[in-house]
C-alpha cells in the first residue's frame, strides 16, 4: 500500500512540474493541483499511513495502536481546504485575466518584467 | 438549462442532499464529517437546483447574499470564543452543557458546535460566491 | 488572553467592517481600529518584559499537543512595528486609494492581511504558521490585483505562481518533518532536535523550508516575483506590501534557524551567508538601473533583505540583535518611502523619474520627509539606519567574517547612490514640463503628509533611543540563541 502511494507521489510531482513549465496559465494551475495533491498525500504518507483504523475512540480503548494518528489528517484536511481555495482564485484570476488580455499564453506576460 | 426531468429530480434531491448536510454537520464532533463537509453537501444542494432552474428562483430562495452568509458564519465563530472568555479558560476551549430530555436521553450542546455551524454557514457563502463568480451568475 | 487579541481583534474588525457600508464609517474604524492594534502590541510588550516570555495553549490542551501561541521579545517587537506600519497605512489609504477601490472591501483584505502578519508572528507551531502564512497570501492576492488593471493581474499572476509553489514546499517540508519527529510545536522540536543527531533525516525538511522562505522573504535565487508585481498595485498597497510581506519571510527563517534547525548549522549557516551577499548585491545593483521610483524601491527591498539574512548568518548574539535591529528600521524606513512615492506621484501625475523635478521648490516639506528614510536606509548616523548597519558590520568583524563586510559596505554604496538619484531627479532637476503645464498644482493638506510624519518620527526616535532599543533587540537574540527559556515556557506550562 505504502510503496504504491510512494510511487503516486512521485508520478503526481512528475507530471505537476511538467504541467507547471507548460506555456498555459491554465496548464500551469492544473499542475499547480497536482502538485498540490502530491504534497497533501506526502504529509499523510511521512507521517505513516494505518488502514482501518479509526482516529477518534473512546475511554474503552486503552490500546494506542488501535487508533490512527488525527494530527495528520487534521494536517491534510486544512491543507486540502487552503489548496481547494488557492486554485479557485487562480482560476477566478485566470479568468479576469483572459477577459482582459485575450491570452493564456505565458510568454506574452512580459510588460511587468525588468 | 430547461430539462424537466432535472428540474423534477431537483425538487427532491435539494431536500435529501440539506437533510445529509445536516446529519454530516451534526455527526461531525467525533466521526467523519463536520462543519466543513456539511457545508459542501448544502452548496452542492443550491449549486444543483440553480442548474435546475434559472439563479435568479435560487437567490429568493437563499435569504441573503453569499456574502452575508460569510458575514454570518464568522460571526458564529467569534461567538463560540466567548463563553471560554466568560469563564476565564483558555481561548477556544470546548464547553458543554447536557439539556435533560427525560426518557429520550439528553442533549449534548456546546462551542465546538457553534463553531462547526459557523464553519459550515463561512463553507456554503463561500463556495457560492467561489461558483457564482466563476460561473458569471453573480 | 491578551496574547491572542492581535488575532482576535483584526479578525473582530473583518467582521464589522463586512457589514459597514459606508466608506467614511469604514474609514473611521479602520484607523481607530489599527490604533487600537498599536496600543495592544504596546501593552503586550510591557507584559513581556515584567513577565517573561507568554504563552497561551489554544482550546485548553496540554501544551505539545495544542497549538500554542508564544509571544517572546522577537514577536513583539516585531508586533509593535507592523501594529505601527497598519496604523499609518489605514490613515494613507483614505487619502492615496482612488475612488474606485472601495473603501471597506480594502479594509476588510487590509485587516486580514494584518492578521495573518500578526498571527505568523505570535504562533507557537509549525502548522500554524503554514495556515497565517495562506492566510496572508489570499488576502494579498486579492489586494494587489484590486484595480484590475492589465499590469496589475499581470503582476498578480507572477505573484501568485511563484508564492504557490513556496507553500507547496513549505507543507511538503512540514509533512516530512512531523513524519520524522512526531510533532510540530516549534518548542518541542527544538527539544527533540537539539537532543539528537540525526541529520541526514532533517536535511530533506531544512532544504524545503529554507526555499519555501527564502521565496517568501525574495533572496537571492528566488525574488524574481517581487520586483515583478510589487510596482503594479495602487502604491497604498504597495507599501504595505513592502513594509510586512517580506519580512514575514525573514522572520520565519530566523525563528526557525535560531530554534531548531541546528543540526548541521555551519552548513546552513554558509549557505545563509552566500545568499545573503547576492542577494544584498543583486538588488542593489538592479535598483540602480531603473528610473521608476518603484522599482527602484522594490529592488530596494531586496537588497534590504540581504543585509537581515547576513545577521541571521553569522549567528552571534551581537549579528542577530543587528538583524532584529535592522528589520525594525528597515520595515519603518522602507514604507516611509513608498508612502513619498505615492505622495510624488499625487503632485506630478507619473512614478518616472526622467518626467518629474522640481519639487524642492514646490514642496520644501516633502524634501525634508524624503530626506528622513533616505538617510535613514543609507544609513547617515542620527538615524536608525546607521547603528542597524554599524552593529551588523561590527557583528561581521568580531566573526571575521571579511568578505560579507565589504560586500555590505559595498551596498551600503549603492543605497546612497540610488537614494542620491531619486533626490537629484526628483527634488533638485528643474521640471521638465516646466514650461507646458504649470497651471496643475496641485496643493496637498496636512493628512496628507501626517502618515510620513510619523514614520520618520518614528526613525528619528530608532535612531536617538538606539541604546534602548538595541537592549531590547539583544534580549530578544539572546532568548533566540539560547532557547532554553523559550522551551520550558512552552512546554512546562500546564493548565490545571
Amino acid at each position: 500500500m505504502e510503496i504504491l502511494l510512494v510511487i503516486l507521489v512521485g508520478v503526481l510531482y512528475t507530471a505537476g512540474v511538467y504541467m507547471v513549465l507548460r506555456r498555459s496559465i491554465l496548464k500551469f494551475i492544473i499542475g499547480i493541483i497536482f502538485m498540490s495533491n502530491a504534497t497533501n498525500l506526502l504529509v499523510f504518507l511521512a507521517s505513516g499511513i494505518v488502514a482501518g483504523k479509526p482516529a477518534f475512540v473512546d475511554e474503552t480503548v486503552q490500546n494506542a495502536s488501535k487508533i490512527a494518528d488525527p494530527l495528520p489528517q487534521a494536517l491534510v484536511l486544512t491543507a486540502v481546504v487552503i489548496g481547494f481555495g488557492l486554485v479557485v482564485f487562480a482560476l477566478a484570476l485566470k479568468l479576469k485575466f483572459f477577459e482582459t488580455t485575450g491570452t493564456d499564453d505565458l510568454d506574452q506576460l512580459k510588460k511587468t518584467d525588468n | 438549462m430547461n430539462s424537466i426531468i432535472l428540474q423534477l429530480a431537483a425538487k427532491y434531491v435539494r431536500f435529501l442532499l440539506i437533510f445529509f448536510a445536516f446529519v454530516a454537520l451534526l455527526r461531525g464532533h467525533n466521526y467523519p464529517g463536520g462543519g466543513f463537509i456539511g457545508g459542501l453537501l448544502a452548496t452542492l444542494a443550491i449549486v444543483y437546483y440553480s442548474y435546475a432552474f434559472d439563479w435568479r428562483s435560487v437567490q429568493k430562495k437563499l435569504f441573503m447574499k453569499p456574502q452575508g452568509y460569510v458575514a454570518v458564519g464568522l460571526l458564529m465563530i467569534l461567538l463560540s470564543f466567548s463563553p471560554s472568555l466568560i469563564q476565564d479558560e483558555t481561548l477556544m476551549k470546548g464547553i458543554w452543557v447536557s439539556i435533560p430530555f427525560g426518557l429520550l436521553g439528553q442533549l449534548k450542546l456546546g462551542t465546538p458546535l457553534l463553531f462547526d455551524l459557523g464553519v459550515f454557514m463561512t463553507v456554503i457563502g463561500v463556495t457560492l460566491l467561489f461558483f457564482f463568480t466563476l460561473t458569471k451568475r453573480r | 488572553m491578551a496574547i491572542a487579541l492581535p488575532i482576535l481583534f483584526p479578525f473582530l474588525l473583518i467582521l464589522i467592517l463586512v457589514v459597514v457600508k459606508s466608506n467614511r464609517a469604514s474609514q473611521l474604524i479602520a484607523v481607530s481600529g489599527s490604533a487600537a492594534l498599536v496600543l495592544i502590541a504596546i501593552y503586550l510588550f510591557f507584559e513581556v518584559k515584567s513577565h517573561g516570555i507568554l504563552t497561551l495553549d489554544m482550546g485548553g490542551w496540554p501544551s505539545p499537543m495544542a497549538i500554542t501561541l508564544v509571544v517572546d521579545y522577537l514577536s513583539v517587537l516585531m508586533l509593535i512595528v507592523s501594529a505601527i506600519i497598519v496604523f499609518v497605512i489605514s490613515i494613507y489609504a483614505i487619502y492615496f486609494l482612488p475612488g474606485q477601490h472601495k473603501s471597506t472591501k480594502f479594509y476588510v483584505f487590509f485587516f486580514a492581511l494584518a492578521m495573518g502578519v500578526n498571527g505568523a508572528f505570535i504562533t507557537g507551531d509549525v502548522f500554524n504558521l503554514y495556515v497565517w502564512f495562506e492566510v496572508i497570501l489570499i488576502s494579498s492576492f486579492v489586494l494587489i490585483i484590486m484595480g484590475n488593471s492589465k499590469e496589475q493581474l499581470e503582476g498578480g499572476i507572477k505573484y501568485m505562481a511563484l508564492n504557490l509553489i513556496g507553500s507547496l514546499l513549505f507543507l511538503a517540508g512540514l509533512g516530512l518533518l512531523y513524519g520524522k519527529t512526531g510533532t510540530l510545536n516549534m518548542a518541542h522540536l527544538a527539544q527533540i532536535l537539539r537532543a539528537e543527531e540525526q541529520s541526514v533525516l532533517i536535511n530533506s525538511s531544512t532544504a524545503l523550508f529554507f526555499i519555501a522562505f527564502g521565496i517568501k522573504a525574495a533572496v537571492f535565487p528566488l525574488f524574481f516575483w517581487l520586483p515583478a508585481s510589487y510596482h503594479t498595485p495602487n502604491i497604498t498597497i504597495s507599501a504595505l506590501f513592502a513594509g510586512l510581506l517580506t519580512k514575514v519571510g525573514v522572520y520565519a527563517l530566523i525563528r526557525f534557524f535560531t530554534l531548531f534547525f541546528v543540526q548541521d548549522q555551519t552548513f546552513w549557516l554558509n549557505m545563509l551567508l552566500v545568499v545573503a551577499g547576492f542577494t544584498m548585491v543583486a538588488g542593489g545593483m538592479a535598483a540602480s538601473a531603473h528610473y521608476d521610483v518603484r522599482r527602484i524601491l522594490s529592488y530596494h527591498i531586496i537588497s534590504q533583505i540581504g543585509y537581515m539574512i547576513m545577521g541571521l548568518a553569522i549567528f552571534t548574539p551581537l549579528a542577530i540583535a543587528g538583524a532584529i535591529f535592522f528589520m525594525m528600521h528597515n520595515m519603518i524606513a522602507k514604507t516611509n518611502t513608498f508612502l513619498i512615492a505615492g505622495i510624488i506621484h499625487k503632485i506630478k501625475g507619473t512614478f518616472y523619474l526622467k518626467d518629474i523635478g522640481g519639487l524642492l521648490n514646490q514642496s520644501p516639506f516633502l524634501a525634508v520627509l524624503f530626506i528622513i528614510p533616505a538617510f535613514a536606509l543609507v544609513g547617515v548616523p542620527p538615524l536608525s539606519g546607521f547603528f542597524a548597519k554599524f552593529i551588523l558590520v561590527k557583528a561581521g568583524i568580531e566573526s571575521k567574517d571579511y568578505i560579507i563586510v565589504a560586500v555590505a559596505v559595498f551596498t551600503a554604496m549603492l543605497t546612497l547612490y540610488s537614494m542620491i538619484k531619486i533626490w537629484n531627479e526628483a527634488f533638485l532637476k528643474e521640471d521638465p514640463n516646466d514650461n507646458q503645464s504649470q497651471s496643475k498644482v496641485v496643493k496637498l493638506g496636512f493628512m496628507h503628509f501626517l502618515p510620513s510624519v510619523i514614520l520618520g518620527l518614528v526613525s528619528i526616535f530608532l535612531g536617538l533611543f538606539a541604546a534602548t532599543v538595541f537592549d531590547f533587540t539583544t534580549q530578544a537574540a539572546n532568548q533566540l540563541i539560547d532557547p532554553e527559556a523559550y522551551i520550558n515556557s512552552v512546554l512546562n506550562y500546564t493548565m490545571p
